[in-house]
């Protein structure tokens, strides 16, 4: 709508019968308690919370009574399988294994990140494994085989990826075949084509140009100096806490609700101290790899495009009631082709940065094992398999877990085997705790 | 086929134009005649009661009004020229707001966040949330609505919380009529309250009120004007001061027109004057 909607408060005609109406009057028959105008009525649920220290408190109870869990079971997932493997191994708690874990868990924490988004909408894509692979073969057939330019190689791989992406979702939202049968078609047809790219050889080894070279394990941010991880992490406090802060500010002069500037303090803090502690580890081994600063950032922009756009509140509204977001004049079946195109980007650009690791495009790219631990991430991360609930830093979160337990078990000499019983299980315990959390938000009327 | 009883229509505020006017309006789906020669009037400041049984054309009515069935015959009226209705954003440009009676309600999104859907203000292509919150917070206000904070996902709010806050919505838009389809049927009684209170406010700000209702006592608690149909066509126009829920009744279940009533006319006066 071009006009934009005028307050209705301050449109009434003073002679209508709105003069003698007092918006602060109880209305009759509405309240149970005569004078409740001046004190209403503490109702239970009122989000009223107390100064200090116990209203926090309280307020956390109620959320986790609310199954309102959010990251929490996550954050305490990771420091437990932490502590399983540093008493199994003396070796799992330094700081080479963290930049192993950090360096490695990036490839799969770019499909989680496009998968977040199609959770959101209460969808799955199964093709994102089998799009990342055949991404590396094209950048590979592109910049190998035919010479081209490794940048236009890059572009045009995810331009791939955005159409791959946007096919399946077009067939979804415009045909109406259901997403999961129409990327369980593009799990087994990309994984084909990529063969077809690859050819008899299998593998192509890659040169490290442009991308490739910012994803390949000697790569580090500022070449790895000392102060380029604080520098990165001072960017990430500041930036948290300005935005906290400003935020304050501008609702402050808007006369709505804003935190106290303890909160902000105390956010930003909790923030500063896992940031700073990651930076200093990073720094003890080689620094911070670029390819982690790439996700990082892009985790940021996805963050930023979900909740502060009108883009992002379709995602939601869509994951949350379609019929609803028809209504309000959202082109549901846009939403959905876009965010399937958003999904096989990250797909492919997973793709490079997993063929990175490895610096060849080979068969193995399109492991269906990638597909697994990136749907698994995103829902261990936190983000639900219901739709319309999660964050893309569900993403990093999951991610960090899978690539822990799997670093772990790779030290202790476990093999494949024991590794997929034990991720499966972290799958299942997810998802489980998703299930219970919609339940208990169910019953406590927040779902 | 007239109706004895039916009263001479007298709105509340029977000094000004209606702002909305069905004259004449017919539908039909296929073999079936839904609404045949629908006379409807809905002035500023009125709340009209539409009434009557299960597939009376109520619904078709409101889904004529909405745009989303297209009238097939008659015509369509808004502040005195006739209008044609093809989809329901025609609707909306003219300044009609429905609120179905499945709220259609993001239940993940908070308050703000469903009031704002799919109109949302934006500052440099971002959401501005401030603004939003606070505009939200002063509509509430207005229309005396207490909710336990506007900053919750809509699923935890009670059910009359979330009627009152779909008919805030539709008044986002800033419309002059609005439409509200069985906007208690699912509602307790405290519930149902609040609600009737909250369709007195936006009678006391000048819209008009369309109140689609099964139930007689809501109907007679805030109605000024009630328009029966039964089987597809007006069974009488009632100002609702005056008229007993009795009466209306009667238009409703079309008493005045079966065999006992028939008996009785028949009896002390002459035959054939149904």
């Amino acid at each position: 709508m071009s006009t934009p909607p005028t307050p209705p408060s301050g449109s009434p005609d003073p002679s209508g019968p709105l003069g003698e109406f007092n918006p602060l009057e109880p209305p009759p028959g509405i309240d149970p308690t005569p004078g409740a105008a001046v004190a209403p009525p503490v109702d239970p649920r009122l989000l009223v919370r107390q100064e200090g220290l116990r209203g926090y408190l309280d307020e956390f109870k109620r959320k986790v009574r609310g199954g309102e869990l959010g990251s929490l079971p996550v954050v305490i997932g990771l420091i437990v399988i932490w502590l399983i493997f540093s008493l199994k191994n003396s070796q799992y708690f330094t700081a080479a294994n963290a930049e192993f874990i950090a360096y490695y868990m990036v490839g799969l924490g770019m499909l989680a990140t496009g998968l977040v988004f199609v959770l959101l909408l209460g969808e799955i894509d199964l093709s994102v494994g089998s799009v990342s692979g055949l991404a590396a073969a094209i950048y590979a057939v592109l910049s190998v085989t035919h010479h081209w330019n490794a940048w236009l190689a890059v572009v045009i791989t995810l331009l791939s990826g955005m159409v791959i992406g946007g096919l399946q979702g077009w067939i979804f939202a415009k045909i109406g075949v259901p997403a999961f049968v129409v990327t369980l078609a593009g799990f087994l047809a990309w994984q084909g084509v990529m063969l077809w790219l690859l050819g008899s050889t299998g593998t192509i080894n890659l040169e490290p140009k442009a991308l490739n070279a910012l994803f390949s394990g000697n790569s580090f941010f500022l070449g790895g100096q000392i102060f380029g991880a604080y520098l990165l992490a001072i960017i990430a406090t500041v930036g948290f806490g300005a935005s906290l802060f400003l935020q304050q500010r501008r609702r402050k002069a808007a006369g709505v609700p804003s935190r106290p500037t303890g909160e902000l303090i105390a956010r930003t803090v909790l923030l500063a101290i896992p940031v700073f502690l990651v930076a200093w580890i990073l720094n003890k081994a080689t620094g911070v790899p670029n390819n982690l600063v790439i996700f990082l950032a892009l985790l940021v922009i996805c963050d930023f495009v979900l909740r502060r756009t009108t883009y992002g509140r379709k995602v939601f509204s869509v994951g949350g009631n379609i019929e609803a977001s028809r209504r309000a004049g959202i082109s549901v079946p846009m939403v959905r082709i876009s965010v399937y195109a958003i999904s096989g980007t990250f797909a492919a650009l997973g793709g490079l940065a997993i063929a990175a690791t490895t610096n060849a495009a080979g068969q193995a790219g399109a492991d269906p094992n990638n597909l697994m631990m990136a749907i698994a991430a995103a829902v261990i991360g936190g983000t639900s398999l219901f739709g319309g609930r999660g964050r893309v830093w569900s993403a990093l979160l999951g991610i960090m877990v899978i690539e822990s337990i799997n670093a772990g078990l790779f030290m202790l000499g476990l093999t494949l085997d024991i590794q997929y019983m034990i991720t499966g299980g972290v799958l299942l315990a997810a998802v489980i705790v998703d299930s219970l959390s919609r339940r208990t938000q169910k019953s406590s009327g927040r779902a | 086929m007239t109706n004895p009883l039916a009263g001479s229509y007298a709105p509340a505020s029977a000094d000004g134009e209606p702002v909305l006017a069905l004259r004449g309006v017919s539908k039909r789906f296929g073999a079936v005649q839904a609404l045949s020669d629908v006379e409807l009037e809905v002035h500023p400041g009125e709340v009209v009661a539409l009434v009557g049984d299960n597939g009376a054309g109520k619904s078709t009515v409101v889904k004529a009004i909405a745009g989303v069935h297209p009238i097939d015959d008659g015509q369509m009226e808004w502040e005195g020229r006739a209008v044609t209705v093809h989809r329901p954003q025609d609707s909306q440009h003219l300044g009609i707001a429905t609120v179905y009676q499945d709220l259609a309600l993001a239940d993940n999104l908070d308050v703000v966040a469903n009031l704002f859907l799919g109109r949302e203000i934006t500052t440099y292509g971002t959401l501005d949330e401030v603004a939003m919150e606070k505009r939200a917070q002063e509509l509430l206000d207005t229309l005396s609505i207490r909710i336990p904070s506007v900053r919750i996902p809509v699923a935890s709010l009670s059910g009359g919380q979330r009627q009152v806050v779909a008919i805030a919505r539709s008044l986002i838009g800033d419309p002059k009529v609005v439409i509200l389809d069985e906007p208690t049927a699912a509602l307790g009684v405290e519930q149902t309250a609040q609600v009737l209170d909250l369709v007195e406010r936006l009678r006391e700000r000048g819209l008009g009120v369309i109140l689609i209702s099964h139930n007689m006592a809501d109907v007679s608690a805030v109605a000024d004007t009630v328009a029966v149909l039964r089987l597809g066509r007006n069974n009488g126009t009632f100002p609702m001061r005056g008229t007993t829920q009795e009466t209306i009744i009667a238009a409703i279940t079309g008493a005045t027109d079966n065999a006992v009533t028939r008996r009785a006319a028949r009896t002390p006066r002459s035959e054939g004057e149904v």
